[in-house]
This record gives structure tokens, sequence and C-alpha cells, in this order.
């Protein structure tokens, strides 16, 4: 669950962490009247559930109130689209009107879980800031790690001499110990899976601030932290998506016309590549999961069939559990039975009942195809799709 | 032979009394040879002292062992107590650990990979369908309508996948030795590289079939174990995930990763190099394995 910068900030607030101060703001007027109450320059940021925003115009800098409007009117409601949000990008409700700050020097700092040692690691480099990521993938000795501990222990005076061979000024190194260790206490304590400050600035005064803040919390934990939880933005989720995911469906959606019915992740990311590779475009991606009921399950097929776009439903299904083709049989009629949409089905099954499914849907209104393999299935969607 | 666990496994089951572990359980009992298909009994705290699917069940991972001697644990618990029964099963020194219970959080699974640092104890999963010997028993939650003993052993990312690909091998002839789900999260017990030197000191075990997808590390390091010294027997892989948009999690927690490693072309490119043949979707398995 990704945080927005306010959010985040809000955050690291809680754990003392030194910030540049900002508001939030929904209208440009308010934008204006944040950026008087600053007193000064401000940096005005898209709040969006995505990074990226400073190569894509979603950070912007203000030097007067007026200034300050003229981004608001300029950001707020439009979309903005970086290169980690999806194609159509993500509209910006709500900006953050924050203090500009002053420095030349500055570090990347971030905690993540290292897959291979399965123990929370800093990562940091000595000099942060935009487009990090390209110059990390330039120069990658210029990025260090430092394994903590599993609850997140470490030896303060070994992670001092980290920070200093990372080229920490000897004056702002305390400043930077502290948030450090305040930013491995957020993170275990909210069992976040990615915490990332780029830039923390290295002030004059040998303070150090969290200029921008990013933080993923682990969806899964959520169960720990229903504050947290309260903080994730239905509204912007799809909420087709979120409709799936009520009802035991992985679902993200797409913009093609074949409608894919697949069980298992796996599965459906070769079903995916597959269809793909054949020259078609998948109007969404489906793992139905093992718990998913018949009536569930039709509420994803119900998905795709009030999807116009939909031309062709692709079923690829590997019955076994309690994901019995058969069930997949009766949730595609289910679906059919409330709907005038006799668009062809392509069904593929295997498994536990296959022949019994197959038996099923030729009774469906549907025009029905039921080919042997999955490469005969997708090239039948594919065709199908085709205008 | 088998790899992780015998076909004469005493196998526990935590979590056994809900939904999910008794329709599971029973499945599984079903099909494993030998009385109860394996299994000897059941914990679920709370419930010590009563009998469910006819095993007993205890309060806890200490006591079950004590009575009943198991040699392998499955673990169907709740997420949120899923972390606490593998480490009382680690505890107990249970020498294979499955865990099938998918949305485990990452630090509850750092944990539990600290506390098998110096134990005896192999875990497999979480999210995984688990093991299956072909024929003798089943310790997971996979489809076995397909099954087939023989030759050739699995390690997979996805459970889907592998049911897809061993009804492939057995309608071919080729059955199976040990399939083993791995599991689809980022932070999880055995991996890869520990399968495949299973699989090599296997004597029932010909060939290996590799099933991995975008994300993660699994097969990076079964590139890097590969490339260290002769492996004397085949080895496929089936990656899949190659045209997953970016930044979005499709059902496997572990499938993207935020610093944006694991792309498939890597992955093929280092398992290649490393004498894998590669199938590129799951109607080819047979055929590259026959080639």
């Amino acid at each position: 669950m990704f945080l927005h910068e306010a959010q985040a900030k809000d955050l690291l607030a809680a754990y003392g962490i030194p910030l540049p101060g900002g508001l939030v703001a929904c209208t440009p007027d308010e934008a204006g009247r944040h950026a008087a109450a600053l007193d000064g320059a401000v940096a005005v940021k898209a709040l969006i559930h995505a990074g990226g925003r400073g190569l894509a115009g979603g950070v912007r800098f203000a030097a007067t109130p007026e200034e300050a409007v003229l981004c608001a009117e300029d950001m707020l409601g439009r979309a903005l689209v970086t290169a980690q949000t999806r194609s159509r990008g993500e509209v910006v409700d709500e900006i953050y009107i924050e203090r500009a700050l002053d420095f030349s020097r500055s570090l990347y700092l971030s905690i993540i879980v290292d897959q291979r040692r399965a123990v929370p690691t800093l990562i940091a480099a000595a000099e942060g800031g935009t487009a990090f990521e390209q110059r990390a993938m330039d120069a990658p000795a210029m990025v260090q790690k430092y394994p903590l501990g599993a609850d997140g222990g470490h030896n303060p005076a070994a992670l001092a001499a980290f920070l200093d061979m990372l080229g920490v000024p000897e004056k702002a190194a305390p400043a930077v110990l502290d948030v450090v260790e305040a930013l491995i206490r957020v993170f275990m304590e909210n069992d976040a899976t990615l915490i990332e400050v780029n830039p923390l600035a290295l002030m004059d005064n040998h303070t150090a601030v969290a200029v921008d803040a990013k933080i993923v919390l682990d969806g899964n934990a959520l169960f720990r932290h229903p504050d947290l939880g309260a903080l994730r933005d239905t509204a912007r989720t799809d909420e087709t998506e979120l409709l799936a995911q009520a009802n035991e469906i992985n679902f993200v959606r797409m913009d093609g016309a074949i409608g894919l019915v697949v069980n298992g992740a796996g599965l459906g990311l070769a079903t995916h590549d597959m269809v793909i590779e054949a020259g078609g475009r998948p109007a969404n991606f489906m793992d139905i999961r093992t718990m998913a009921t018949a009536g569930q399950i039709a509420t994803g097929i119900g998905i795709l069939l009030d999807d116009p776009g939909v031309r062709v439903l692709l079923v690829n299904v590997h019955g076994g559990g309690m994901t019995t083709c058969d069930r997949i049989s009766d949730a595609l009629a289910l679906a059919m039975q409330t709907r005038d949409r006799p668009v062809p089905v392509i069904f593929r099954v295997a498994g536990q009942n296959a022949q019994a499914a197959r038996e099923a849907v030729r009774a469906l209104p549907n025009p029905c195809i039921i080919p042997d393999t999955m490469s005969e299935a997708v090239r039948r969607a594919v065709a199908e799709a085709t205008p | 032979m088998a790899i992780l666990i015998t076909p004469d496994a005493r196998i526990l089951v935590q979590g056994m009394t809900g939904r999910a572990g008794t329709f599971y359980t029973r499945l599984a009992m079903e099909y494993g040879t030998g009385e109860a298909g394996g299994y000897v009994a059941g914990v679920t705290p709370g419930k010590g002292g009563t009998v469910h699917l006819g095993l007993p069940v205890f309060d806890t991972v200490a006591e079950a062992v004590a009575e009943t001697a198991p040699t392998a644990s499955i673990v169907l618990a709740p997420a949120p107590v899923a972390a606490n029964a593998m480490l009382e099963a680690i505890e107990a020194a249970i020498p294979t650990v499955v865990c099938v219970t998918e949305r485990v959080p990452v630090l509850d699974m750092v944990r539990v990979r600290d506390a098998l640092r110096g134990s005896e104890t192999v875990l497999v999963g979480p999210n995984s369908q688990g093991i299956l010997i072909p024929g003798a028993r089943k310790l997971g939650v996979m489809s076995t309508a397909d099954a087939l003993p023989g030759s050739i052993g699995i390690a997979a990312r996805s459970a889907s996948l592998t049911s897809e690909v061993v009804a492939r091998l057995s309608a071919a002839g080729m059955g199976q030795s040990t399939t083993i789900g791995i599991g689809g999260d980022p932070v999880h017990g055995t991996g890869f590289a520990h399968c495949l030197a299973l699989f090599r000191d296997d004597p029932d075990t010909g060939a290996v079939v590799l099933i991995g997808e975008l994300g993660g590390v699994e097969e990076e390091e079964a590139a890097d174990f590969l490339a260290a010294e002769p492996y004397g027997k085949p080895v496929i892989a089936l990656l899949v995930g190659r045209h997953a948009p970016d930044d979005r999690r499709m059902g496997h927690a572990g499938t993207v990763s935020v610093l944006g490693s694991g792309s498939i072309a890597q992955k093929t490119a280092l398992l290649e190099l490393a004498g894998v043949r590669i199938a590129a979707t799951p109607d080819d398995v047979v055929k590259v394995l026959r080639a």
C-alpha cells in the first residue's frame, strides 16, 4: 500500500524526523493561502500514490503565493503520468505545499527487505535527488547496503562507520544517524516494505531534513495497523479491481479486447504472455484464488462482460482443490444468465472435472470453442478479438 | 525415493479444523498410501483432546510431536497466526515444514527465516501448494488428478502452472519423482538452488523442471548454483511474466521487486548460460525435455 507524500511525512513526523513543513491543499486558493502562511519559496507537489513525480512535472517551485496558485491551477484535476503510474496516469486531487529548502548536499536513504538474506537492509548513497534510479543503474558502486538484524537491530558504532564510509560530513553525521535510527523504527513498527527518503538534505546548520519521502506498507500486515489501513485510497483504486478483490480474485484492468478468466498467478502470467506474443491484447489479468465460490467467480466474469471493449472470453483454468473446472462453468452460466452478451467463449480447461465442465459450457447460449491446447486457445481468442 | 520428505512421511497438520484445513486435509489423507495417508495428528490451539477427521488434535506442536512423532508438518493456519505456527514447528525441530497460507506479512517471514538459521528444519513456502510424491504422499493442496510416479523433479513458484506441467508430462508418459512449490512470496523458505541440490543427489530423479516467473532472485540463484559445477542431469525452465505490466502485483506478492530487478530477459540469459534449456510456454515443456 503506497502512501502519498503527506501521509508518509505524517508518519515520519511522529518519529521525530525533521521535515521542511508543509500543508495539503485541494484548491488553488488554498494553495496560495498555504504558501503565504509558509512565508517564502515553496515546493508544490502532486499527491499521488506513485513515485517518479520529479521528472514528470509533479513537483514545481514557486517563489511567491501567486506563483503557487498558478502551479496549483496547472496541476489540480489533471492526470499526472509518471514512470511509475499506469499509462493513463493518476488524477491529482490534492497537492502538498511545502517550504522550499536551500541545500547543497544531500543523501539517498532507503530501507527494504533484502530477499536473498531475508533481513531489512539500509540502502544509502552519498548523493540523492531526482533521477536517482538512473544514476544508480549507471554507477551501481555509488549505492551501498547495510544489512540490519531480523528485528531491525544494529550496532550504532558500525552504522556510524558505514555512514562515514559513505562520505557523510562529520558534522552532519549525528543528525543523519538520528534519521536512520528513526527510519528503522518506522520500518519495523509499521510493517513497511519500502521507506525511501530522497533527498535527505544536509543543512548548513548540521541538521538533516527529509525533503521527499516514500513509504510502501505491507498490505498483508494491515490487520496489525487498522489506523494505517484507513489511509488506503479506495477512491482512486480501480473500482472493478476492488470488487474482484472482495470476491477472492486478483484482477488488474487493462485495455484490450480479450477477457481472461484464469486461476493462479503463474497460469495467469503464462496466458498473458501467450496472448501478447500471439498479437492479442488482454482486457485484464485474472487470478482466481482457490477459496473463490462459483458466485464470486461469476462476479469476476461479470466485470469482463460489462466491459463493452471485451469481444471474447478466454477461459484458461487448471482445476484442482476447491477450484474444480465445473465450478468455472457454473460461474460462466451464472454470469451469462443476467446479461445479454453473446460474446464467444474459448474454453480451455484441464484437471479436475474438466470433461463435465466442457459439456456444461456447450449448453451456454454463447458460441463456444473448446480447443485442445493452450496455444490453440490463445490463437482462437486472438482471431475472435480481431474486428 | 523423493526429496524433502519420504514416501512414508508422518504428517502433522497445523490449522486442520477450519474450513480450508478440513477440506484439504481430507483430500490429502485420501491420496496418501497407508493408514490415513500418512497423516498422524492435527494442532489447533484450544481444541486439544478432540478428534477431527479421525486424527487426534493437540493444543501445541510439542505435544503432537511427543505423542505422534511426525516427520513433516503442513501449516494451513490463517495469515495472522501462520508465522507463529511455523516458529512452533521449527522450535519442535520437525524436519520439513510446508506453509500453504497466503498473505503472510513480510516482516513475519523475516522472523521465521531468522529462526531457521542454525535449525535443522527445512521450510517450504509460505504461499506454496506443498510437496507431492505422486502415488505416495501429498503434503499440500495441489491438484493430484494428473500426477504420475516417475523421474521428473519439479520445483515451482506457481501452483497452477505446476498442475498444468504435471498434466502435460503425465500425458506424455513422463511421471514425476517429487513436485515442490517454493511459494510465491518475496521472503520464503527453501528455494530453487536447494531443490536442485536435492534433486541432483536423488537417484530417482532423472531431469528437473523449474517453473519461474518475473521478480525475486530465485532464478538468479538457481543459475549461480548450476554455473558453479556440472549438474549431471538435464534442467529445463519455464519462465512466465515476460509481458506483465511494470510495478503491478499480479497475484504473487513476490513477482514485482521494488528496485526493478528480476526481469525475465535477465533470468533467461543467466539460466541459459548455466546450461538450462528454456520452454517458452507450458505447451513446450515436453518438447524441450525430449529434445
